[in-house]
């Protein structure tokens, strides 16, 4: 049973704020979904391997050799605050 | 001018910037709410260009419509949400690449369920796209907007995403054709991810010529995409029929839960197939019913980690003053973030939390084993295996929104497709009454011809893709 100390939990993991008024519907909702996945429990995947990626490719390389990129002008046109070149950050310490 | 190929020759006969015209006041007098974004000064610029002086290429002069979650070099692309609204990209997508080497004409970009989570196209920040066969019902969703513009004339062709029926699931309420190709075989790069492990690329028209012309282009190798493999064939052979096909019909996909009109119609497919020198038999894919919880499980958990990128750094919404990282970030997220993208992320997140990652996330991966090894077990002794797209044909705006599970169970059919990583076609076979049934035609990886065969052959031999709704 997921209760809302939970969901307080899962949201400052997520890093998304949640409302006092929408935690209650947050619990109600989980419980019913995570009820409904439940049900792998019945599935025996003893000594089954698990599929991360359905085609079988793995470390594809390419050659290291430089190409052409973003201007710093275009890579900073998106950022909603940017100064001297950079992107702006809340502070961090 | 149904196909693509005779709109190419009606585009350098006529005026290619008249007809975009005309499709751009279309759209604009329109009630369906397809488009979000429109193209008119750089599309009208192009096809003004092309009527000068013509280019060649698989789609040359013709115009195509984008969802919203596909890059485009200069045009907006916002998934629909909050979170990324005024978002421009800096470059295209491999698919955008493509199509323009090949000489299309980008008319804008599409509605969507908000980052392609949902089956109605209800979660946007745009507001619902209308199903033009009942404007008080929804498009099929996620990729809404692409269906309902090319069923409804808005648009000649247009591409969607497919991470668990996103592109079958609207063609089918729509009553058009939708590819959900072979995962690989379209590369991914410039598409903004959801849940990464599942979703490709796909075509959505009306007729199923058009679907393999846009494959043509579309598929294949590219270095930006580490998943990503070498294209096959798909319009040479569309056209060889069925004699000798064996189809495998399985039991798990008819019964409880399946609308009646849409079990008739998907039967009476199978009976024009085998009319057409097809034969069928019984298969069991004895995992189906663990597919939902398996695939809700993975998608979350990948949606999750995909998603932590929205911080308003780089790009999208910024709100407030700063204060502490984590204080904005979360302020960021909580208003940029509808309910639906909310509720997946958190319980992405939940299930890849210490404690929990073998219960939720390795036991869902182990299933989507068992569920792969069902569609290769199958294929041992058919070549293709055909059922409903969706078990119901499309419900009203508002019916499901407020209750996510049940939302979620009309993916029963859709969903075990992206976890196998196998193609999968959708093509109009019916109506319940005025609205559209889609039949799914699944084939083995990379056997996308075969798809499209058996598609193209059950069109030929029907009516029902030949109806267009009457939009007012």
């Amino acid at each position: 049973m997921i209760t809302r100390e939970d969901v307080e939990h899962i949201s400052w993991l997520a890093s998304i704020k949640i409302e006092d008024e929408e935690k209650d519907e947050f619990v109600e909702q989980f419980n019913s979904i995570l009820d409904y996945f439940h049900q792998l429990d019945e599935v025996d995947t003893e000594d089954v391997e698990p599929t991360y990626r359905v085609v079988d490719l793995a470390n594809v390389f390419r050659e290291d050799k430089a190409c052409k990129s973003l201007s710093q002008e275009e890579a900073l046109k998106n950022a909603p605050r940017r100064e001297n070149g950079y992107f702006k950050s809340p502070r961090i310490v | 001018m149904n196909m693509l190929s005779q709109l190419k020759d009606h585009l350098l006969a006529n005026s290619s910037e008249e007809y975009l015209s005309k499709l751009f006041e279309k759209v604009e007098n329109s009630r369906l709410n397809a488009f979000t974004t429109l193209a008119k000064e750089s599309a009208l610029a192009r096809a003004r260009e092309f009527d000068r002086k013509p280019w060649g290429g698989l789609m040359a002069g013709v115009p195509i419509a984008i969802k919203e979650c596909i890059s485009t070099r200069g045009i907006e692309s916002n998934c629909s949400s909050r979170i990324l609204k005024g978002y421009v990209p800096p470059y295209d997508a491999h698919v955008i690449e493509r199509l323009k080497a090949e000489g299309a004409v980008i008319m804008g970009k599409t509605n969507m369920d908000e980052f392609a989570m949902g089956t109605s196209t209800e979660t946007s920040c745009f507001g619902p796209t209308r199903n033009p066969w009942d404007l008080n019902c929804v498009p099929g969703g996620s990729s809404g907007g692409s269906a309902a513009c090319v069923a409804g004339g808005e648009a000649p062709c247009a591409l969607g995403s497919d991470t668990g029926g996103s592109v079958r699931c609207p063609a089918s309420f729509c009553g058009i054709v939708g590819l959900k190709p072979t995962y690989g075989l379209v590369s991914r790069f410039g598409l903004i991810a959801y849940a990464n492990s599942l979703e490709q690329i796909g075509p959505l028209t009306t007729n199923v010529e058009d679907t393999a012309l846009l494959m043509e282009v579309i598929a294949g190798h590219d270095w930006r995409d580490s998943t990503s493999a070498e294209k096959g064939s798909y319009l040479p052979g569309i056209k060889d029929g069925v004699k000798g096909l064996k189809i495998g019909i399985p039991k798990e996909y008819f019964g409880e839960g399946v609308d009646p009109q849409v079990e008739k119609s998907v039967w009476d497919a199978i009976s024009t197939l085998e009319g057409l020198g097809a034969s069928w038999r019984e298969v069991s894919l004895p995992h189906t019913k663990y597919a939902l919880a398996a695939y809700y499980v993975i998608a979350m958990s990948e949606a999750s980690s995909n998603l932590a990128r929205f911080d308003g750094l780089r790009y999208g919404l910024r709100v407030g003053e700063d204060k502490d990282w984590h204080t904005t970030f979360s302020e960021i997220r909580s208003q940029g973030f509808g309910p639906e993208v909310k509720r997946r992320i958190l319980l992405g997140t939940y299930a890849l939390s210490a404690g929990y990652y073998g219960r939720y996330y390795l036991k869902a991966l182990k299933v989507r084993t068992l569920i792969k090894d069902d569609f290769l077990k199958a294929f041992k002794d058919v070549d293709i295996v055909a059922g409903p797209t969706m078990p119901i044909p499309a419900f009203r705006i508002g019916e499901r929104i407020n209750d996510p599970l049940s939302l979620y169970l009309a993916d029963v059919f859709t969903v075990p497709i992206n976890l196998a990583g196998v193609p999968a076609i959708s093509v109009p076979c019916g109506f319940a009454d005025r609205l559209p049934i889609g039949l799914q035609l699944i084939g083995k990886h990379f056997d996308e011809a075969t798809v499209l065969r058996a598609a193209h052959a059950f069109e030929e031999a029907t009516p029902f893709h030949e109806k267009r709704p009457e939009v007012v």
